[in-house]
């Protein structure tokens, strides 16, 4: 929902923040999650995530969740689907230059960015293409098994 | 500067530092300022409709730029346009859009333009199809401006695919991108310039520049970045026809910033496009003193006659007379097959 999404990027610190406590938690339940195994866990966690990321951030499921490093503004609900950044379109009034009723999902992105510790730096971080493959998957699982250094 | 020529069009000696056979990484990075232009593609299959457009500029332009499907219009490929210009030797800036194509496609066509001798790429987003003449085509956006970078200097540098599978000759050629100082968010421009610079770009082209306070803001953000040293800069830089087109531009093109003072100036004068053609001399005199800038780029859309005149009175050339088919009568500038 759109006023939830500028919400959320107005919100973007405490988010992160609980992003963070939410993340060291998933890999606290990483036993436990393979113990279910992970293959298993996929649709139901992937459809939590759905629920969760859609009512917050518009959440496109990409699989590849960047929130942390664009102000927790979803790149994906850019309609050229730019996460590197705002293209040269962006409307005098920070507006889409496709969508002209949405604002630029950067120029959120970046106001987002300046109200987390180290987000104006991570906005720097190039982003390398998107896998196709993984849209529709958790990315929350992915996460975990990324920390806790096991392929996915 | 292009004494080892050996045939115009064919590649030069790639010189310690460079990245490209081409001329135009030569002009830049002997500290010439350099003077690009945009060709505008045929909406037609002839090839004579392409060479006719390039002979405009024969003399005042040291690289033109094939657009590709810019505005998401169609018209003829910029690859096809790239195909027919290094045929005869001219130094075209092939344009690659994320919006048509993906990176599969993307990747085969970066080999195949430096194969037939592009050697320069500028790496666009491309603008969404809502704004052409096919708004119910599927949008691609595999890629975008920054990850295209990435790709064309992975296959340039490390040799191989984005898959990993190695290339056995890599595209040796310059990368570019676009950048637009006058669009929100103003105070991150600079950020994202670094950014690409990062990702792999060596020179820029800017979006067109009415408002040389506003670029001399963003020109000092690069510097304090530390970037004037990494990247060559372009300015974009076009003639107005009249008041009424600079509203329309500035209402219905994205990304466009035109000034008001701009708007009253052409509004005033007795010839509207004369006055527009003195704007455009007036900003280039203006942009070539501001520390980092190393060229314009004229995008004279549909007045593409006039950028000769341009550039002859702005002075910029400084004598210089870029290289044309034609200027050196003993050349034989027929690509031969080998």
């Amino acid at each position: 929902m759109y006023a939830v999404r500028k919400w959320s990027v107005r919100h973007a610190r405490g988010l992160n923040t609980l992003y963070r406590a939410l993340e060291v938690v998933l890999v606290a339940l990483h036993p436990l999650f393979r113990w279910i195994g992970y293959r298993r866990l996929e649709r139901p966690v992937a459809a939590v995530e759905r629920s969760v990321k859609g009512l917050l951030f518009d959440c496109r499921m990409c699989g590849q969740c960047i929130l942390s490093s664009t102000g927790m503004s979803c790149p994906m609900n850019c309609p050229k689907n730019l996460r590197n950044g705002p293209c040269g379109g962006v409307r005098a009034n920070g507006h889409c230059e496709v969508r002209p009723e949405m604002k630029c999902v950067w120029v959120e992105a970046v106001a987002g960015a300046v109200r987390i510790p180290g987000g104006a730096q991570a906005l720097q971080e190039v982003q390398v293409a998107v896998d196709r493959r993984l849209q529709g998957r958790s990315s929350w699982l992915r996460v975990v098994r990324e920390r806790v250094g096991e392929a996915s | 500067m292009f004494e080892d020529e050996p045939v115009p069009g064919y590649p030069l000696p790639i010189r310690a530092g460079h990245t490209s056979p081409g001329r135009f990484e030569r002009v830049l990075r002997s500290g010439q300022f350099a003077v690009t232009t945009e060709l505008d593609p045929p909406d037609s299959a002839d090839p004579e409709d392409v060479y006719r457009r390039a002979r405009v500029f024969d003399g005042y332009v040291d690289a033109i730029n094939a657009t590709d499907g810019s505005g998401a219009n169609c018209h003829m490929s910029s690859m096809a346009v790239c195909a027919l210009l290094t045929r005869v030797g001219y130094a075209p800036v092939m344009q690659i859009s994320c919006r048509d194509k993906n990176r599969i496609a993307i990747q085969g066509d970066i080999l195949g333009a430096a194969a037939m001798g592009v050697c320069n790429l500028l790496c666009l987003t491309g603008d969404g199809v809502q704004a052409g003449d096919h708004p119910q085509a599927l949008p691609v956006f595999d890629l975008d401006c920054m990850s295209l970078l990435e790709t064309a200097r992975t296959l340039r540098d490390e040799h191989h695919f984005l898959s990993g599978r190695k290339i056995t000759y890599a595209p040796r050629v310059l990368l570019g991108a676009a950048e637009n100082p006058f669009a929100q968010p103003v105070e991150w421009r600079a950020r994202r310039l670094a950014k690409k610079v990062a990702a792999g770009a060596q020179f820029i082209q800017t979006q067109w520049c009415y408002d040389v306070p506003l670029l001399r803001r963003f020109m000092r953000h690069v510097e304090d970045l530390g970037l004037l040293d990494k990247v060559f800069i372009l300015v974009g830089v076009g003639p107005l026809r009249s008041a009424k087109s600079a509203e329309w531009i500035r209402t219905h093109v994205p990304g466009v910033h035109i000034p008001d003072g701009v708007i009253k100036r052409l509004a005033g004068a007795a010839d509207s496009a004369a006055e527009g053609r003195q704007l455009c001399i007036d900003i280039i005199q203006e942009i070539r003193t501001i520390k980092g800038v190393h060229g314009v780029h004229v995008m004279a859309y549909r007045q593409e006659h006039t950028v000769a005149e341009i550039i002859e009175r702005s002075g910029v050339l400084n004598g210089r007379k870029p290289w044309s088919p034609g200027r050196d009568p003993q050349a034989n500038t027929n690509r031969m097959a080998s």
